[in-house]
């Protein structure tokens, strides 16, 4: 994909849709941003519109904010207390659901948002589209079936994972989990070792469901480091140890 | 006058033509499709919720699980995107290494699709003959990375290691020896390359010979010729890539509109269909398997004439070598933080997209700077194509839901995830 063509589609679509998009470019991806009222107006155009002609929806999907930028290890001041063992942190995978995190309750509005994919075969190039949930206790956004038909399982998707409801969409169930499940398990504060097991009862002679036995286990505590080699570096040249 | 009523079925998840574990509702007006709505997630591993708790390269094996026939091009999509974000590129070999297998798989997958295809339509013996060439790959990924079929190959900034020196051999058993031994280990004398120049030249062949099982069978043809018509306009409202969008008539694969790896320095065509039945994407895919054949030949004669390293030499990223290791200081501190907790990938979000054997396989990544990953979405092909079942096979009869799940190449491992 070449660069003028992928500036102008920034360019285009600044042009087009004006205020209603915020749209950013990083390595030769465009990310337009727009509210959920404005969604179905924009996708139509984008599918119709010769300029932008995006005739596939490649994938939807959600993504949950919650805890974004959060590290379980601090590394970046060392004191003398020296570094901790890493094993207390609450990120993904190491609460179970009564330890679950909790939000102050307050809403976040930036918390839940639907990512969408797109491609124009006819002017290859791909463009994504991001709609945040206005309200993070009954995340909303409206249904694109009419826009796209195949979008129809990708919001399913994400209903079931995330619990975003696709307004208008024809037959919102849950189709990844299992049949009577219950929460959505892809959200941040949902444990990873779930809820419930299944097994067979030989005395029932059924399969029951029953409260879950094992423990949450995360080995490797989450770590951020921005720019570890610079840091390094730069540590290393402040530090004269060399010349001691 | 009788009353008619339609009549609700269910076929599977146990079903041999469900292709794993698929589960399909179907409304019937005698033997006619009224409605389908199929019943997926019996395979949900939740594999992008748990790829969130591990850093990033402990994840690379869950890929591989993910579409179990096209292992490695999972893989691709994955460090491809991770490779993004970093900002590092493979070295050339290992571009090149990751073409030929990416074309080694396509053809392990179409192999196994013409296999189960002609299987479920009631052609016994292909399966028979593409096994016998499946086998042979897979001891080409057995060779390269030890696994038969979930490798764990691929890494972010090139591939584990490079390509063997010497092929594996049969031994000899009670079932082989003598003559017979010979001949089974005939191109098996020499490295890998050797053995995959021999393979790809005799393997046009035996594509030949699948297609004098199929091709003009007037039993497959009457199975496969207008069922499943999949119009241009429909294939793209309902995001299909790959063979189901080409054998619609659109001119579409990723190696060759959004080229990676080594796919714009390869000379290859894509084969594309003309009325969008079950029979033109048979057609094209087999036709892919020939080009695919064409691509590892030309691979193959690269890597001969080109050796180099295979992995970048950032140990921020990729582990020091086993010697370096042990001498240096510095490589094992490396070594050591590499293994444990693994590298930080910059704060970002990219969508890579490879062209699997199904069609678009894409990892939507995004990091917040952690040695984990904060979302991953896989897009499967085989997820976006089963959603379109009830728009097409409406009106059509029961036999055909066989063929057009046969043509679908699904693979539950990757529709579940």
């Amino acid at each position: 994909m070449t660069d003028t063509q992928k500036t102008s589609l920034a360019g285009q679509l600044a042009a087009r849709f004006g205020d209603t998009l915020t749209i950013t470019t990083v390595r030769n991806e465009t990310v337009a941003e727009l509210a959920a009222a404005d969604l179905i107006a924009v996708a139509t155009a984008l599918r119709d519109e010769p300029a932008f002609r995006f005739s596939e929806l490649i994938d939807l999907c959600g993504v949950d904010y919650l805890g974004y930028g959060q590290t379980e290890w601090d590394t970046e001041t060392v004191s003398g207390t020296g570094f901790s063992r890493g094993v207390e942190g609450q990120a993904q995978g190491r609460f179970d659901w009564a330890g679950r995190p909790r939000g102050d309750g307050e809403n976040q509005p930036r918390r839940f948002a639907a990512v969408i994919q797109l491609l124009s075969i006819e002017h290859n190039r791909r463009l994504r589209l991001r709609v945040f949930c206005a309200d993070d206790s009954l995340p909303v956004v409206p249904s694109l079936t009419l826009v796209w038909p195949g979008v129809n399982w990708f919001e399913r998707e994400t209903f079931d994972l995330y619990g975003i409801i696709f307004d208008g969409h024809p037959d919102l169930r849950r189709i990844l989990t299992d049949y009577g499940f219950v929460g959505h398990p892809f959200r941040k504060d949902f444990p990873l070792i779930g809820n419930v097991e299944v097994r067979y009862d030989p005395e029932q002679k059924r399969v029951i469901y029953e409260p879950v036995s094992i423990e949450p286990r995360v080995l490797v505590p989450r770590t951020i480091r921005d720019d570890a080699d610079l840091m390094q570096a730069k540590a290393e040249a402040a530090d004269h140890w060399r010349e001691n | 006058m009788q009353e008619i009523r339609n009549y609700t079925m269910n076929f599977g998840p146990q079903h041999p033509a469900a292709h794993g574990v698929l589960r399909l509702i179907m409304e019937m007006d005698g033997e006619t499709i009224v409605r389908v709505d199929p019943h997926v997630g019996l395979l949900h591993r939740g594999t992008e919720k748990l790829a969130e708790s591990k850093p990033f390269n402990q994840s690379i094996g869950y890929m591989d699980r993910l579409d179990y026939v096209s292992m490695m091009c999972n893989e691709h999509a994955y460090v491809r995107a991770i490779e993004t974000l970093l900002g590092i590129e493979a070295p050339e070999r290992a571009q090149y290494i990751r073409t030929m297998f990416d074309e080694i798989t396509r053809i392990l997958n179409h192999l196994m699709w013409i296999g189960s295809n002609a299987l479920d339509l009631g052609a016994m013996a292909v399966i028979l003959y593409a096994f016998r060439e499946r086998e042979e790959l897979m001891d080409v990924y057995e060779a390269v990375s030890g696994a038969r079929m979930h490798a764990t190959y691929y890494r972010p900034g090139g591939v584990y290691r490079d390509l063997p020196e010497q092929m594996s051999k049969y031994r000899e058993s009670p079932w082989h020896k003598g003559a017979d031994l010979k001949r089974i280990n005939s191109w098996r004398e020499g490295s890998m390359l050797d053995f995959l120049d021999a393979f790809t030249a005799d393997f046009p062949s035996k594509v030949d010979e699948y297609e004098e099982l199929l091709t003009t069978n007037r039993i497959w043809k009457q199975r496969t010729v207008g069922i499943g018509v999949v119009s241009p306009e429909l294939a793209q409202q309902w995001g299909m890539t790959g063979a189901m969008l080409r054998g619609s008539g659109v001119e579409w694969d990723l190696r060759k509109k959004q080229p990676y790896a080594k796919y714009a320095e390869m000379d290859f065509d894509i084969p594309v269909g003309v009325n969008g039945d079950c029979y033109d994407r048979y057609l094209v895919r087999v036709e892919e398997m020939r080009q695919s054949n064409r691509i590892i030949r030309q691979c193959v004669e690269w890597l001969r004439a080109n050796p180099g390293p295979v992995m970048v030499q950032n140990f921020k990223v990729a582990p020091p070598s086993r010697v370096e290791m042990k001498e240096s200081m510095e490589a094992l501190i490396h070594h050591f933080k590499l293994f444990t907790e693994g590298y930080c990938v910059p704060a970002g979000e990219t969508y890579c997209a490879v062209e699997a054997p199904k069609g678009e396989f894409g990892c939507y990544l995004v990091s917040d700077g952690a040695n984990k990953p904060f979302r991953v979405h896989l897009r499967a092909p085989g997820f976006a194509h089963l959603s379109s079942m009830d728009t097409i096979v409406r009106g059509h009869m029961l036999a055909d839901v066989v063929a057009m799940i046969g043509t679908y190449d699904l693979v539950f491992g990757e529709v579940d995830r």
